[in-house]
């Protein structure tokens, strides 16, 4: 081995640039074919499979949002009957939480962080393979069961004894339960990888104060959701086992407690929100800071605002539960928690605004999706204020004001702003630009389409109107403003058609990208669009908060690592300074085959318990398979 | 437009085949869960021919037309379940292993331990104290009661068997407690109350 | 534009709201008149803050600039930041303590003259009027009779699922949750008929599960108590003695009470008083002869998968049950 190094060692320090070219595409590069395609660990690949199969369950949940609309449009509607209604809101609820919003952040995240923090692989790559594998499968065990008429059908919360194993029949409950641990299961591998290569595998030079606002954004994300999950991932289990086994976690008679379960589901509910919306944070900062040609004014109360937001995030969870009947002292601190979320919020906005004002905007899509990111997302968090007060919330909550409320929230909060990145990251993805002029149209007609549909449903609530209900009678008051949302919602899937038809058609054929189209200053334009399978050719070094705003002709470089085996820089978790050089894992089958016997043990344990110690054979099997050594470069660190 | 998916978009456009293939399949296969039974069927549910000693015997048609719903469907069980306590079951063969009436939990069917037999047992009743329930319950409802009693003498769990209540636990649930793993020492023969075996 | 459309649907909310007799923004009985305030409080501030932050935001984005000036400061940015976060602050703080004075005013007082128990069940209220004497107890469903101007608690529990009580037009909702008992404070400043619905998603017909509080004056009300506490009536006509000798011979009886009669059943509502009350199946139908032989005919097609079977039954059978059940008075 020794000798074979000294022999073999080749640096990238002694190539020029076409053979480092060619050296590196040998190392890194993913072979083509079905085998390659099922074996990559490239960070790039794993994200854009990510962000296509989200985007493939925001399209089946907004067909499902269309359904529900379509019964509720008139009193009495018999277009789809109790049982199948409460399926599908159900399913478009676990759908776009667990299935879309979550794995989109964590998609742009696994696309976009190893390249802002100009790196050449993600952390773990391996378990990033197997984190895809993990959610594509729950992804699927949920929609083929919806489609079998199995669907879970007792909300998108659970609550017990209505999913318990007394009132909730047949494996629907525990469907909805086990796709959990799916995706709870992908969505921690992702947060720890994240956090690994946030603070170990920075760029040098890339101290603290020096990451881009949107890695901050992600980094703590990915600590709420390492804090958070396992929260929820305890909760349902305890209910599969109070559903199979039989325990009385959520048995009064046995001393079980139900509001146990609402404990437990909104310890990570509430947080839930927040690691939707604080991605959304970064790409609105990213976005503003480019359109306006400026840094964002405050990085440090940014960051600050951030890193607050995410420990408030799990004081406030009882505001779900004012109705529940706890005691009101209590309920009052988390009224003062609750409403105190606003003033980082505040921050943030109040941040951006002065970016605006002191900048320059030049309005392009992205840009336009953030401004409607600021009128929508404002109301949503005027009508969190509202709901945080007790008082306020008795009248309010499981109506239709607070679906409303959560709307303004998540799709003004995150789903504006996500467009918004898909249309500013979409060139270094796929090289190619989107079109601007499809793009104002997009923007026009989810804007307007977006607030025709949702505001009045405020209106509905405070008028009486329960969410979750399947129809309601034509002597109350309410048939007039369903009948206007929901032809409102036709204007506001218009939009996302056009959206999806726009993003389509660029990515076979629109024009050409260049590698930096906005002028933008972060490291991912630093690279070529679409970017190598190693990242960069030579790793940079960054010495400012924007490293290409002063000249990026100029981006100094970093040398020294080996081109025949895949090889990075860890870096220090403060000043990141250069550490070590660190080998990143190949591609591998096995990750694949991981995920598969996780699957058959997970839904196999739907059935009997006894799945969890033989379904754990293959597990193990597959395991020793990925961790044993096969003698490639990578092995030796 | 399809050329530019060819590169490397593969994985995406086999998700999306995949779901959808998958998703026309298993929508042919889906079985809605049924919450009105047409009249004309719950009516031929009422159409037992029984061996003339009253132990098993030929079930309707439309049973197996409905894929004898009635003793794997787990709705109807679970309904089975509830009804088991709102008609008063319990207050004679308490949580399934007998009492006044007859243990379900032994391993012994005095009338065997067909859903035709249990159906007739709970519509028309049998000797020694079983009441007949015709004129108390809809005959869909005793077939899904049958189906639940059926369920927790069941010698290994069925799939959609129904899972412990929100109630005080004796015993373990229907899921968790195939019959077998809760025999006593052997069939235990006959209650003192029952008289001789019919 | 926008501006327009929400003066649109404000407009649109106060007629609607004027007339519906379940909604917050109508409200009736001290505890939601105290919430309404609240409500048109915080909305009017909140309102008034977006739209300063919207003409900030038009301003930031479309003032003119000067070509040739070099980058602005930071320094003036900063101090208005922070004014605006010492703002935001004031406000958050001043908005929190008027919800907590709303909430003191909401709470229940110490004792209250009359005490209504309602048991959610799926899906229909089952409420029970208990007294010290059991002979003056009564029960009743998806109907509450209060009087008007005095603290009514309502105790609140559960059958099986969480449900939620929730009349707007009086109060603010509470669950009733498996295992717990929680209570209400209820009152109307005003006789008349207010609609609530179960608000906590319980299952297949968690839509159909509403039910009426009816408040009365004192003298009305004491009437009530003294119609209810009695036994049913015996029927007067041939059809609805005919429908009583068919209510007690087929299934009906095993799961309802008629008191005065052998049907004691517990499983469903009460019937006992049954064509005295304004709605039957919670709140589903106007309670008529008609609409009742509709829901006893098939209630699988009006209430999809609720726990009333359909019982096969003649048509002579069903109208004279029918006919019997109005007579229930």
């Amino acid at each position: 081995m020794i000798v074979r190094d000294e022999v073999e060692d080749l640096r990238d320090t002694a190539l020029d640039e076409v053979q480092l070219d060619r050296r590196l595409s040998e190392t890194w590069s993913t072979p083509t074919g079905l085998w390659g395609a099922l074996s990559t660990v490239d960070h790039k690949i794993i994200g854009r499979r990510y962000i296509y199969t989200a985007f493939i369950f925001l399209a089946l949940g907004g067909i499902l949002a269309l359904a529900m609309r379509l019964q509720l449009s008139e009193p009495e509607a018999r277009f789809i009957g109790p049982d199948r209604y409460n399926q599908i809101f159900t399913m478009h609820g676990t759908n776009m939480m667990f299935l879309f919003a979550v794995p989109v952040m964590e998609a742009m995240a696994v696309y976009l962080v190893p390249l802002m923090v100009g790196t050449r692989n993600i952390a773990f790559p391996r378990l990033n393979a197997f984190s895809y594998w993990m959610y594509l499968a729950g992804g699927l065990l949920l929609w083929i069961a919806f489609a079998v008429d199995t669907g879970p059908d007792v909300g998108w919360f659970a609550y017990v004894p209505l999913s318990g194993p007394q009132y909730a029949a047949g494996k629907r409950a525990d469907i909805w339960a086990q796709m959990i641990t799916f995706t709870e299961v992908s969505a921690l591998a992702v947060a720890v990888e994240i956090v690994v290569t946030v603070l170990k595998q920075r760029a040098p030079g890339m101290s603290l104060d020096r990451i881009p606002l949107f890695v901050w954004s992600m980094l703590v994300t990915s600590f709420l959701i390492i804090l958070a999950m396992p929260a929820i991932m305890i909760a349902s289990t305890a209910l599969i086992l109070d559903r199979l086994v039989g325990t009385h976690f959520f048995n009064p008679a046995e001393g079980g407690d139900v509001l146990l379960w609402q404990h437990l589901f909104w310890f990570f509910g509430h947080p839930e929100v927040y690691i939707i919306f604080l991605p959304a944070v970064g790409m609105v900062s990213t976005i503003v800071a480019t359109f306006t040609r400026r840094p964002v004014f405050g990085y440090l109360a940014m960051v600050m605002a951030l890193v607050t937001t995410g420990v408030l995030a799990f004081g406030l969870w009882v505001h779900h539960m004012f109705v529940a009947g706890l005691p009101r002292l209590g309920e009052s601190f988390f009224t003062a928690s609750s409403m105190a979320i606003a003033i980082p919020a505040g921050l943030q906005i109040f941040c951006w605004l002065a970016t605006m004002w002191a900048g320059r905007p030049v309005f392009k899509t992205p840009f336009l999706f953030v401004i409607g990111f600021m009128v929508i997302f404002v109301i949503g968090g005027m009508t969190g204020v509202m709901v945080a007060s007790v008082p306020f919330d008795t009248q309010v909550h499981d109506t239709y004001f607070v679906v409303a409320h959560f709307h303004y929230v998540l799709v003004g909060g995150a789903v504006f702003p996500l467009l918004g990145a898909i249309y500013y990251w979409f060139p270094k993805i796929t090289g190619r630009m989107m079109s601007e002029t499809l793009g104002r149209w997009t923007f026009g007609l989810i804007f307007t389409g977006f607030n025709l549909t949702f505001f009045p449903m405020h209106i509905l609530g405070l008028q009486g109107m329960p969410r979750r209900i399947y129809t309601y009678q034509p002597e109350m008051p309410w048939s007039g403003l369903n009948m206007f949302i929901s032809l409102s919602a036709v204007i506001l899937a218009a939009g996302f058609l056009l959206f999806f038809i726009d993003a389509i058609r660029s990515a076979a054929s629109g024009p050409a990208a260049p590698d930096n189209p906005w002028g933008a200053s972060t490291l991912e334009w630093a690279t070529s669009s679409p970017p190598l399978p190693y990242n960069f050719a030579r790793l940079p070094v960054v010495g400012s908060l924007e490293p290409l705003s002063n000249n990026s002709e100029t981006l100094s470089v970093a040398g020294g690592l080996s081109v025949d085996r895949r090889e990075l820089i860890v870096t220090s978790v403060v000043e990141a300074l250069p550490e070590a050089r660190e080998s990143s894992p190949g591609n591998s089958i096995w990750p694949l085959w991981s995920a598969l016997a996780t699957t058959v043990l997970l839904i196999w344990s739907i059935f009997t318990p006894w799945a969890v110690v033989w379904g754990s054979i293959p597990v193990s099997i597959a395991l020793i398979g990925w961790f044993w050594p096969k003698g490639t470069p990578e092995d030796d660190t | 437009m399809f050329r530019g998916i060819n590169k490397a978009k593969w994985p995406f456009l086999a998700t999306f085949v995949l779901l959808v293939v998958a998703g026309a399949f298993l929508g042919w296969a889906r079985q809605p869960r049924e919450l009105r039974t047409d009249p004309p069927i719950a009516a031929d549910l009422d159409h037992l021919r029984l061996m003339p000693n009253g132990i098993s015997g030929a079930p309707p048609e439309s049973y197996f037309a409905e894929g004898k719903l009635y003793e794997s469907d787990a709705y109807n069980l679970s309904q089975g379940q509830r009804l088991y306590d709102w008609f008063g079951c319990p207050s004679c063969h308490r949580d399934g292993r007998g009492n006044v009436g007859p243990s379900f939990l032994d391993g012994w069917w005095l009338y065997g331990p067909e859903m035709v037999s249990i159906v007739a047992s709970i519509r028309d009743g049998r000797p020694h104290g079983m009441p007949a329930f015709r004129d108390r319950m809809t005959i869909e409802e005793i077939w899904q009661l049958a189906g639940y009693v059926q369920t927790i003498g069941a010698y290994s769990a069925k799939v959609g068997a129904t899972g412990r209540k929100d109630d005080r636990q004796t015993r373990p649930a229907e899921n968790r407690a195939p019959a077998r793993i809760l025999f006593d020492e052997g069939p235990v023969g006959v209650h003192p109350d029952q008289g001789p075996s019919p | 534009m926008r501006t327009a459309l929400v003066l649109l649907l404000s407009i649109t909310a106060t007629a609607a709201g004027g007339s519906g007799n379940q909604s917050a923004l109508n409200s009736q009985g001290a505890p939601a008149i105290h919430v309404e305030h609240l409500i048109i409080g915080i909305t009017v501030v909140c309102a008034v803050v977006w739209l300063l932050v919207m003409i900030v935001l038009g301003w930031a984005l479309l003032r003119k600039r000067s070509s040739d000036s070099g980058p602005p400061r930071d320094r003036p940015l900063t101090t208005i930041v922070s004014s605006a976060v010492a703002a935001t602050v004031v406000i958050i703080a001043a908005l929190t303590i008027a919800s907590f004075y709303t909430t003191r005013s909401i709470g229940l007082p110490g004792n209250t003259a009359l005490t209504i128990t309602v048991r959610g069940q799926q899906w229909w209220w089952q409420v029970i009027y208990a007294d010290a004497n059991p002979a003056f107890s009564f029960q009743t469903a998806n109907e509450i009779h209060i009087p008007v101007g005095q603290d009514v608690q309502i105790q609140l529990e559960s059958a099986d699922v969480v449900h939620s009580f929730w009349v707007p037009s009086l109060a603010g909702k509470q669950d009733l949750v498996p295992g717990r008992s929680n209570s209400l404070l209820l009152r109307a400043e005003r006789p008349g008929t207010y609609r609530g619905q179960c608000a906590e998603f319980c299952g297949l017909q968690h839509t159909h599960m509403a039910m009426m509080v009816i408040a009365d004056e004192p003298a009305d009300y004491q009437r009530w108590i003294a119609a209810q506490r009695e036994n049913s009536v015996m029927p007067t006509y041939a059809d609805a003695a005919a429908g009583k000798a068919a209510f007690l011979s087929k299934p009906c009886a095993a799961c309802h009470t008629v008191r005065g009669t052998s049907a004691a059943g517990t499983t469903g509502p009460d019937l006992t008083h049954i064509g005295s009350r304004q709605t039957i199946a919670a709140g589903l139908l106007e309670t008529t002869r008609g609409s009742l032989a509709a829901w006893i005919a098939d209630p699988q097609t009006l209430k999809p998968g609720n726990n009333m079977p359909m019982v096969p039954l003649t048509s002579v059978e069903l109208r004279d049950i029918s006919a019997y059940m109005e007579s229930l008075k």
